[in-house]
């Protein structure tokens, strides 16, 4: 397939127009289902040998320094608990902007994740960082509400400043093949993140890889959400027993590749959940490399879902500048 | 600032090379008679790493008598005591696979990334594996008491030096026969090596005996009037010499040759999968394999597609010092197999094939070929025939799964095959109508000891591995 002229990011108002050229496999139930059964299968074994080649790749000195930078700087650190209070979210983004008082030159993170009614007290909180404010959105993490629930509490955390939204999908319409419907609601929670000056907050769609349980299922749900208007695709919630994995974000990095390639439009990735060490995330770091390219290799198009991982970068970056081993009572619990 | 792989390399320090080595005779080293010895290089730097002993006649005799004097403790040691030397043997093996890999890849040429994750894994496992079956030989389906046949004489390649040592030793011990082994000129190291682990592990002296040297080594061994079965891995036309030297002599014989295997991908493959598949196939180990995809056969409906991606996927393949733990692609063996793999290339342009190859820059010193693509190429074609044993894909295409099995079976090899498609029943069909003696399906290049492995027509006969490697070493 060749790139059909210049690349459009997914949130530019360009975006609608070269998905147009797309409309036709979505203009039916019964063409969005014939186009998602028509992508080329997966075979899993493939799949998670390519994924466990690319994790022998051996990432050393200067390019582990970059690679822990680069990293940092690509966090959404998340405190998705219903034990939040203003206190711990307002700790958490000091903590964002400032990840290492003993090192001024470490990254900030890319933003900073939480649940909608926490949005207010993060904003003001990262006011003037530059650190984006992410919402969890759409009855996070089940998704199990009434669409206008859904569009209330998109439109809610975005009035309350949310520069970035993460919906899921919902995962009972998809296994049961009503794929239209799942289709539609992301185009609609993409509306509500519409703002009145005309801007709207990037849409992240969750797929909850864990409970879609087959590969199959992930190349289809990555090319519907894309149609739709995903900004970024995201691999889970967290909160489920499996999620991001070196292969299934693998499958979604291949997606994004290919759908740039049919439509010109970039979209992003963001796996999330079980990613806790500085070695993982230098593996999903270099899987971006060698499947997408150093274009992809910004935190505006791929992010870490994360609490824990932060930690293990800073210590890693200490000990590549230091020579030594620190421990976590010489890194911020938060 | 792009993402660039700082340079990973494993130590050398893991393994240390003698300046010098002997034959291992009789439990013993010892130069050879005559005192002749040649050098063996590093192919990724010409570095010199050492010299060794070359073998001659009265070596191969002196090889030859030790082994037949050890055969009749060795075989009458009952299946148990046997596999325990071998299980010891194959413990080593793992306590050293990293001195192991280190050294199969300076005198080799091939990655570390390789000679750590599959070389040493399926050396071991083989060994493991036959030891299982040393005291089961009864329930082999060869008898109720098979026995061995004697003294084997084995002659291996360099594509995978204690792979293929592997594949010969482990079974033939198993079965109670006793060996005198010669690695080939250009990786004498490892055997050597092994040599080593036999002291190690306590096994009898003349039990595993290695000599060192050239053809004129393997052809006297293979001649040997007292040894009783020859088993070679290496060419179709020196396999086809040493047929006619045993012919008559009533040695049992099992030679594994060349290959041209086809790859063929249709409309309904799993795209991706199949794309790694194919660089597996033909860029594994810089395509030295004798069961390398070196023809892709692709469904025209799928060719642009796949052919994009193939190449984008050739353009992020690392090709440089073997050491270096991020190296996809290693050296070419030697000089001689460079010159072989340039001069087919060649012919490939001047028959009108298109050569692609990604832009990659090769060292200044050692033996380097970048991988490298033909497109429009026909059956007619020398690099859609003979093999090029180098990272060189030659692609055809077909139309029809009938048009697929006719291109695929229409060579004189027959060693492996690939499918790949999503639809299991296809691949049933297929799997029943190429002429070769393995099949892969959604994979290729994939080995285990418990599966037999061996050719059809020119690639020879005889199978290595699993319960129907024994019978190559049973007087059945």
């Amino acid at each position: 397939m060749q790139t059909p002229g210049p690349i459009t990011p997914a949130y530019s108002p360009q975006a609608a127009e070269r998905l147009a050229s797309m409309a036709d496999v979505t203009a039916s139930d019964a063409a969005l289902r014939r186009f998602l059964h028509g992508l080329p299968g997966v075979d899993a074994v493939g799949l998670e040998g390519r994924a466990a080649t690319l994790g022998t790749r051996s990432i050393k000195t200067t390019a582990k320094a970059y690679a822990i930078d680069l990293a940092i700087s690509m966090i959404d650190l998340t405190t998705l608990e219903g034990a939040d209070t203003p206190g711990k979210v307002r700790a958490l983004c000091a903590k964002g902007v400032n990840p290492d008082p003993t090192d001024r030159t470490t990254p900030k993170v890319a933003a900073i994740c939480v649940y909608p009614d926490m949005v207010k007290t993060a904003k003001e909180a990262l006011d003037g960082s530059g650190i984006h404010v992410a919402s969890v959105a759409t009855a996070f993490p089940a998704g199990r509400a009434a669409l206008p629930v859904k569009l209330a509490d998109t439109a809610d955390a975005v009035a309350a400043g949310a520069d970035e939204i993460d919906m899921v999908i919902d995962r009972g319409a998809f296994l049961s093949g009503r794929y239209m419907q799942v289709f539609e609601e992301i185009k609609a929670v993409k509306a509500a993140c519409a703002r009145p000056d005309g801007s709207a907050a990037h849409l992240k769609v969750i797929f909850e890889n864990g409970e879609l349980a087959t590969y199959d299922n992930i190349r289809r749900v990555s090319w519907l959400s894309m149609l739709a208007g995903a900004d970024f695709i995201k691999t889970s919630t967290g909160k489920v027993a499996v999620n991001a994995t070196p292969p299934n974000t693998l499958l979604m990095l291949e997606a994004v590749r290919d759908f740039r390639d049919a439509t010109g439009v970039q979209v992003g990735v963001k796996p999330a959940g079980g990613i806790r060490t500085t070695k993982d995330a230098i593996k999903y770091l270099v899987m971006v490399n060698e499947t997408l390219g150093e274009q992809w290799l910004t935190p505006d198009w791929f992010r870490f879902g994360a609490s824990s991982l932060l930690n293990d970068l800073l210590m890693q970056r200490q000990k590549l500048s230091t020579g030594r081993y620190s421990g976590p009572d010489y890194v911020t619990v938060d | 600032m792009a993402f660039e792989y700082a340079p990973a390399p494993e130590s050398r320090s893991v393994v240390d090379i003698a300046p010098s080595y002997g034959l291992f005779i009789d439990g013993e080293f010892r130069p050879a008679e005559d005192g002749k010895v040649f050098k063996t290089v590093s192919p990724s730097s010409e570095e010199v790493l050492s010299e060794v002993a070359q073998a001659g006649q009265s070596d191969v005799d002196a090889a030859v008598r030790a082994a037949r004097k050890a055969f009749e403790k060795w075989s009458a040691l009952p299946g148990s005591e046997r596999a325990k030397y071998l299980f010891r043997i194959a413990r080593i093996i793992q306590e050293r696979s990293r001195e192991l890999a280190v050294l199969e890849s300076l005198d080799n040429g091939k990655p570390i990334r390789e000679s750590r994750d599959a070389d040493l894994p399926l050396v071991a496992a083989h060994f493991f594996y036959y030891a299982g079956w040393a005291d089961k030989l009864g329930h082999a389906g060869f008898g109720a008491d098979p026995k061995p046949l004697g003294v084997a004489g084995q002659v291996i390649p360099w594509n995978f030096p204690l792979l293929m040592l592997a594949w010969k030793i482990a079974p033939a011990l198993a079965c109670g026969n006793t060996v005198v082994l010669k690695p080939a000129e250009t990786t004498p190291l490892s055997a050597l090596f092994f040599a080593d682990i036999c002291r190690q592990a306590g096994l009898p002296k003349g039990v595993v005996n290695i000599l060192t040297g050239d053809g004129s080594t393997g052809a006297a061994l293979v001649a040997h009037p007292d040894v009783n079965k020859v088993a070679f891995t290496g060419s179709t036309e020196v396999g086809k010499a040493i047929a006619r030297t045993v012919a008559g002599t009533g040695k049992k014989l099992t030679l594994e040759l060349g290959g041209k295997a086809a790859n063929i991908v249709f409309e309904d493959a799993p795209i991706d999968q199949a794309v790694e598949g194919i660089v597996n196939g033909i860029f594994f180990n810089q395509g030295h394999v004798c069961c390398a995809g070196s023809r892709l056969l692709v469904q025209e409906s799928v060719q642009d597609e796949l052919l994009e991606a193939l190449k984008r996927r050739m353009s992020t393949l690392r090709v440089g010092d073997p050491l270096d733990k991020n190296t996809d692609i290693g050296a070419i063996n030697s000089a001689e197999q460079l010159a072989r793999i340039k001069s087919l290339a060649d012919s490939g342009e001047a028959e009108g094939a298109q050569r692609w190859a990604p832009a990659c820059e090769l060292p200044s010193t050692g033996y380097w070929f970048a991988p490298t693509l033909f497109t429009g190429v026909s059956q007619a074609h020398r690099i859609a025939r003979e093999e090029i044993f180098g990272p060189v894909l030659s692609v055809l295409t077909f139309r029809t799964p009938a048009e697929a099995v006719e291109k695929a079976n229409n060579t004189p090899y027959g060693l492996s095959a690939g499918i790949w498609t999503e639809k299991g029943s296809r691949i049933l069909w297929m799997a029943d109508k190429l002429r070769a003696g393995v099949v892969w399906a959604n994979t290729f290049n994939k080995f285990d000891p418990t599966s037999p492995f061996g050719g059809y027509k020119e690639s020879g006969f005889g199978r290595e591995g699993g319960r129907h490697g024994l019978e190559a070493y049973l007087n059945v």
